[in-house]
Parts: C-alpha cells; sequence; structure tokens
C-alpha cells in the first residue's frame, strides 16, 4: 500500500477553518447516530440484541484523533466502536443495518454492534473483550514498520484497558521496538460501573492516567478529550514521533460518556433499555452528570466555531439537518434490509 | 420447606450463606461492591468484599495465593470468555499444587463464570466453553440448571478444597424455581435425573437440560417416554447413573450447547461407548451447537444452536420414529 501523504516527521500544519468544519460535521454525524441507535430500543423494540456501547462524549476525542490521521494509517478500536468508522467515512447505511442485524449491515450480521470492520478504510477491527486488541493494533503497527511506508497504527482503548497485562506488555514491546503506534486511551472516568479511583493506582494517587507511560519509558499525554482540536494538536505530535521512527507515545484523552456503558444485561424477554448513567444510578451524583452534560463536546465545539466566525449558525444548522436525514436514510435501510441467511453462519469459519 | 427465587439468587444466597458461616470466604470482582450500599459489603465489610481492576490474571492467581495462604475466595469472572485472559491461572497453577506438593498445599477457590449468552451477545461473549476445562485434572467444573442445584452446587463449590469452576447459564439467570430451606448442599459427581422415562435417556447439560425437557414433554405427548438426566457437575462426571438409565433404555441422545468437539457430549459418548456399548440398540447421536462462532444476528444464531425440534429429531431416528408431521 502506497502512501503518498508519509510526512517526515516536521510540524503538523493548523487547522484550516473547512477542516475545522469537517471535523464538526463529522461530530455531529457521530452524535446523531449513536442517538439513534439509543432510541432504537424504544422506538424499535427487539431489534437490538445483545450489548450495545455508545461513544456519545467521545465524539472530540474520536474525530480529533482521526482528523490526525494519513491516508494509509490503520485503527485498532474497542467494542465501544461507532465513532471511528463514521468519521473515516463508512457507509452510516451499512453501519446501521450492521447493528441491526441484517444482511446489508458491515459484516452481514455476523458481528453485530460490538464488531465492526471496515479494513479499506483502515479500520482493522476491535475485541470485544477489554484491551485484548491493544497487542494487534502493536502487531499492525509492527507490520508497517517492516513495510517502511511511513504509516502508523493508532489503538484506542478505555481507562479500564490499562489494567490488563496486555496493554502494558504491549507498551513495553512497542517502546522497545520503536513502533508506529499511537495508543489513545479515552479515559471516560468510568470502568463500567467502577469509578477509576476505584480500580486505577495513579488515578487513586491523584496522577493522570498517562503516568503509565513513565514506565515504558515513552511519551505520555493527558489531553482535554472535549477539545477536538486540542486532541488533533496531540495526535498530530504524536503521529509525527511514531513516523520518524522515534517512537510509541500513550495519550490519556479525557472524555466523559454521557451514556451508561451499555444497554440493560438481561436474557431474553426483557425489554432492552438504556440505564441511567453510573454517576447517579449507582453513585448518586447528579450534579457530577449535569455538568459533563454543560461541557457536552460538541454543543461546545459548535459555540467556538461560530463564536469565532468559523462557522455561521445557519451553515451548522444546516450540517445537523444533513446530518440527521443522512441517520435517517441509515435507519430506513437497516429495517428494510432482509435478515442475513441462517447458514451464513456457517460460510466464514475459515478462510 | 422450599423458596421460589431466581437462579441469580439462589447463587447469591448461597454465597452469602457461606460467608456468614465461614469468615474464610471472600468474594470479589470487577463491577462489584462499588457502592457503600451493595448489601454484601454492608454485611461482610471491605476485607472480605472487594471491587477489582479489569484484571483477571491478577484475579484469579490472587485467589490462588489467598487459597494457599488459608482463604477460600471466591472470584466473579462475570463472562466465561474471560477465563480465557488468564487461561494460565485457571487450568496451570492451582489445579497442580495439591499434586506437585504431595498434598501439602490445597487450594480452595470457586471461579464463577457466565456462559451462553445467546441472546445477540455475539462472536466474543456467547460460548459454551465449559468442555475445554473438564480434562483438568485437579479442576472441578460445576454446571447447574437449575435454582437449587444453583445453590447447592455452589455451596458445595465453596466448601471444597480445590478449585472449583462454577458456569452458570446466563439465559437462566432470572428463571425461577423451588429451593430447599436451610442448608443446602448438592454433592459433585451426582447426576439427577430431571425426567424419568424408559425408552431412551437424554443426557444434557447446563442450559440444554431446558432444551431436552421440553423435547421430552412434546415427545411423551406422543406417547414416547423419555429419561432427562442431568450431570450437574462435568468434572466429576457421573458416568455410573448413565450407564444405567442406558441399560434400560438402550439409547441415548446428549444434548449440549457447545460445539461438538468441545463439548460435554463427545466426553460421554465416548464413555458409553466403552463402557455401555452391549446396552446400546442404535448409535449414539449428539445434538450440540455446529461448529461455528455465534453470529449476532438472530436467525442465524439460531441456526447453530441446539433446539427442542433437532433434539426431537435424533430421539425420533434413534428409536426408528416416523417424524411427527409439524
Amino acid at each position: 500500500m502506497a502512501n503518498a501523504n508519509a510526512t517526515d516527521g516536521s510540524a503538523p500544519e493548523a487547522l484550516d477553518p473547512e477542516r475545522l468544519v469537517w471535523m464538526y460535521t463529522q461530530m455531529y454525524r457521530i452524535r446523531e447516530f449513536e442517538e439513534r441507535v439509543k432510541s432504537t430500543f424504544t422506538e424499535h423494540p427487539g431489534i437490538l440484541r445483545g450489548h450495545t456501547h455508545l461513544a456519545d462524549g467521545a465524539e472530540a476525542s474520536i474525530v480529533g484523533s482521526v482528523a490526525a490521521l494519513a491516508p494509509g494509517d490503520q485503527i485498532v478500536t474497542t467494542y465501544r466502536c461507532h465513532g471511528y468508522p463514521i468519521a473515516l467515512g463508512t457507509d452510516t447505511k451499512r453501519m446501521m443495518a450492521e447493528i441491526y442485524g441484517k444482511e446489508g449491515g458491515l459484516c452481514g450480521g455476523l458481528g453485530g454492534s460490538m464488531h465492526l470492520y471496515d479494513v479499506d478504510r483502515g479500520f482493522l477491527g476491535g475485541s470485544g473483550i477489554v484491551a485484548q486488541a491493544i497487542p494487534h493494533a502493536t502487531g499492525a503497527a509492527w507490520a508497517a514498520q517492516i513495510r517502511r511506508q511511513g504509516q502508523v497504527v493508532v489503538c484506542f482503548f478505555g481507562d479500564g484497558a490499562s489494567k490488563q497485562g496486555a496493554f502494558h506488555e504491549s507498551l513495553n514491546i512497542a517502546s522497545l521496538w520503536k513502533l508506529p503506534i499511537v495508543y489513545v486511551m479515552e479515559n471516560n472516568r468510568y470502568q463500567a460501573s467502577t469509578r477509576t479511583d476505584q480500580e486505577d493506582a495513579n488515578a487513586a494517587s491523584g496522577e493522570p492516567l498517562s503516568t503509565k507511560a513513565k514506565a515504558y519509558s515513552m511519551e505520555g499525554v493527558t489531553v482535554d478529550g472535549a477539545d477536538p482540536v486540542a486532541v488533533h494538536a496531540t495526535l498530530a505530535d504524536a503521529l509525527a514521533r511514531a513516523r520518524s521512527g522515534t517512537g510509541p507515545t500513550l495519550v490519556e484523552s479525557l472524555v466523559y460518556r454521557l451514556s451508561a456503558h451499555g444497554n440493560l444485561i438481561a436474557p431474553p424477554g426483557v425489554p432492552l433499555n438504556y440505564p441511567e448513567h453510573e454517576a447517579i444510578a449507582i453513585f448518586g451524583n447528579r450534579d457530577e452528570y449535569e455538568a459533563a452534560l454543560r461541557g457536552d463536546p460538541v454543543p461546545r465545539f459548535r459555540h467556538q466555531l461560530v463564536t469565532e466566525g468559523t462557522l455561521s449558525a445557519a451553515d451548522a444548522d444546516a450540517i445537523e439537518q444533513a446530518a440527521r436525514e443522512e441517520i435517517d436514510e441509515a435507519q430506513r435501510f437497516a429495517l428494510d434490509s432482509p435478515w442475513p441467511a441462517p447458514d451464513s453462519g456457517l460460510a466464514y469459519v475459515y478462510a | 420447606m422450599s423458596h421460589v427465587i431466581p437462579y441469580i439468587a439462589a447463587i447469591q444466597e448461597a454465597i452469602r450463606e457461606e460467608m456468614e458461616r465461614d469468615e474464610r470466604v471472600l468474594y470479589f470482582g470487577q463491577n462489584m461492591a462499588t457502592s457503600p450500599e451493595d448489601p454484601f459489603l454492608k454485611q461482610f465489610g471491605p476485607d472480605r468484599v472487594r471491587v477489582t481492576p479489569i484484571s483477571e490474571t491478577a484475579e484469579i492467581g490472587m485467589a490462588t495465593g489467598a487459597a494457599v495462604a488459608g482463604y477460600r475466595p471466591v472470584v466473579e469472572l462475570y463472562m466465561a470468555e474471560f477465563l480465557l485472559v488468564a487461561t494460565d491461572q485457571v487450568v496451570n497453577e492451582g489445579t497442580r499444587f495439591h499434586f506437585m506438593s504431595k498434598g501439602a498445599v490445597s487450594v480452595p477457590m470457586v471461579m464463577v463464570a457466565g456462559y451462553g449468552f445467546t441472546a445477540g451477545w455475539a462472536g466474543q461473549h456467547t460460548g459454551s466453553i465449559y468442555g475445554m476445562f473438564m480434562g483438568v485434572p485437579g479442576l472441578k467444573v460445576a454446571l447447574p440448571s437449575t435454582p437449587a442445584d444453583a445453590k447447592g452446587l455452589m455451596t458445595t463449590a465453596i466448601r471444597d478444597d480445590n478449585p472449583v469452576l462454577f458456569f452458570q447459564n446466563y439465559l437462566l439467570l432470572l428463571e425461577e424455581g423451588e429451593v430447599p430451606d436451610g442448608e443446602h448442599a448438592v454433592p459433585f459427581g451426582v447426576a439427577d435425573v430431571k425426567r424419568s422415562g424408559s425408552d431412551l435417556t437424554l443426557v444434557a447439560t447446563g442450559y440444554a437440560v431446558h432444551t431436552a425437557l421440553g423435547a421430552a414433554e412434546s415427545l411423551a405427548r406422543r406417547g414416547v417416554s423419555v429419561e432427562v438426566i442431568d450431570p450437574r457437575t462435568i468434572a466429576p462426571l457421573d458416568v455410573d447413573t448413565i450407564l444405567s438409565s442406558v441399560a434400560r433404555t438402550g439409547h441415548l441422545v446428549l444434548v449440549d450447547q457447545a460445539t461438538r468437539h468441545s463439548s460435554v457430549a463427545a466426553v460421554i459418548a465416548a464413555e458409553v461407548a466403552e463402557l455401555g456399548f452391549s446396552s446400546l440398540e442404535a448409535p449414539i447421536s449428539m445434538v450440540t451447537a455446529l461448529d461455528s462462532s455465534i453470529a449476532y444476528s438472530k436467525p442465524v444464531e439460531e441456526f447453530v444452536l441446539p433446539d427442542e425440534h433437532k433434539v426431537v429429531r435424533a430421539v425420533e431416528a434413534s428409536l426408528g420414529l416416523a417424524p411427527a408431521s409439524s
């Protein structure tokens, strides 16, 4: 794979207005998509099965990261994986159809919400098991190092994953081998229903989670994940380091997950829905949650762009209207798509 | 006397009662006891009830170490696949200690793991992977199908001086059933005849027990008398009860939600083929999941799983009956 945009590691260019508007557009599309997935539980009961995890609250971090990628770069994610392919340009119709378990889905309904793939756009997939894709991303970075075409892998995961051996083993090897990889830990403050300070030694000590990078002699940085421009600048630096062969970076991106960890976990027959956020449901901390809503990165970035004069309110409205129409169409496609053939369950066991 | 509670409540009841009875019992795992209102935390305190990070290797390894040091830990792992992250600790550490130390060390610990969440949990959270642990010397494996067995097997698991894998089924968590009042321990290695019959023996494990019972009920309406046996623990495995049933019926069909070659069914088939061959009037039949991963989409998920219809067809074939007209 050729990579015309491989850089020499020099400082990244500033974002131009067009790119900033593109970033807002992607953030809004992700939010609209996730809101539609969520409302499906009540508007089309029974369509969504299993466990679905939403990216609302992480849009700025996702889009700021993806905006910094060069053609040919690749990403690996977790099961909270709807946002990245939207920013990469994956067809939202096929994404929604996959989440609805339909034949027209990205993976023909075999994978579902937790197992999306779009290899042609550089999305190599992820894992449904916490942290287990971190070594996959590291292996893809090793492949990029061998190819010597200047490509970098960005590995997305959550704060909870950084307590797994897979995380620590991978970071050590990546630093030791100077692999072209950027580890983006989206610290959304909760590991499922556990507060980060209940399960992370750095957090309990009042230190950032990027402190973990020190153990592996790699760069570690913490960024405001609600600010897409700050995330972009941080990723651009980290990608340049990775591309130049200097080594990997651990980026801790501070976000706040605005929905609960996932939908209700229940056997068949129990209607699935989205429970209240853990901050309220478990810890009774409504103030924290309401503060997070006030800091919602999507309206925050719109306000910033409109205030700065980068985007008119009318144009912002038009972007949002277009996103709603796109997701309307994605949902119609998903609802109308046929169910997959039952025996497709035997068709892809071996390559 | 008995009381009616859901399967999951029966398991919790056993853990609570054993923690009350024996202060050496510890209970810990991910995403539990995070709030001061947690009932286990309130009753037993933060020394004995703790939330852990997502660190299965450490969780299971620490249970092993605490067991060696005199405690009786119960590790809540939630999903069976999370065991796989720490496979060495599950199969190749605590399981070996008693043997390697010539009995000087024992490792009384329970690993609780849910399996078979075939409700759209897709490729990595739906496996019926108990079979791969049943041949590990030093490891006991419990697989309850009812609330009463769930409580009784958990009680026995906590009292056992060996590592025990306790597999709970996700689809059964809210199924209610009668549980005996007071102390209730179900011995390991003793199968339970869930339904008596004379024409054919169905042996089923865990969730598949309910599939088998459903099939037996519909066959009864056609005058076919099917016996349903639930081994309840697959290590140790009560082969004798199965052999004596097959000696009476001459026909054996095995039902298992695991894939064919990693199923309990395959092991039972081998045992009966060797030890009960002369009783058999027809080939043993295995109704298992097809050899594939589980899809997210419902029609594809259903296609690969055993169901009552597939069991009925296997019974008809074994007995030489004409298929039901439906």
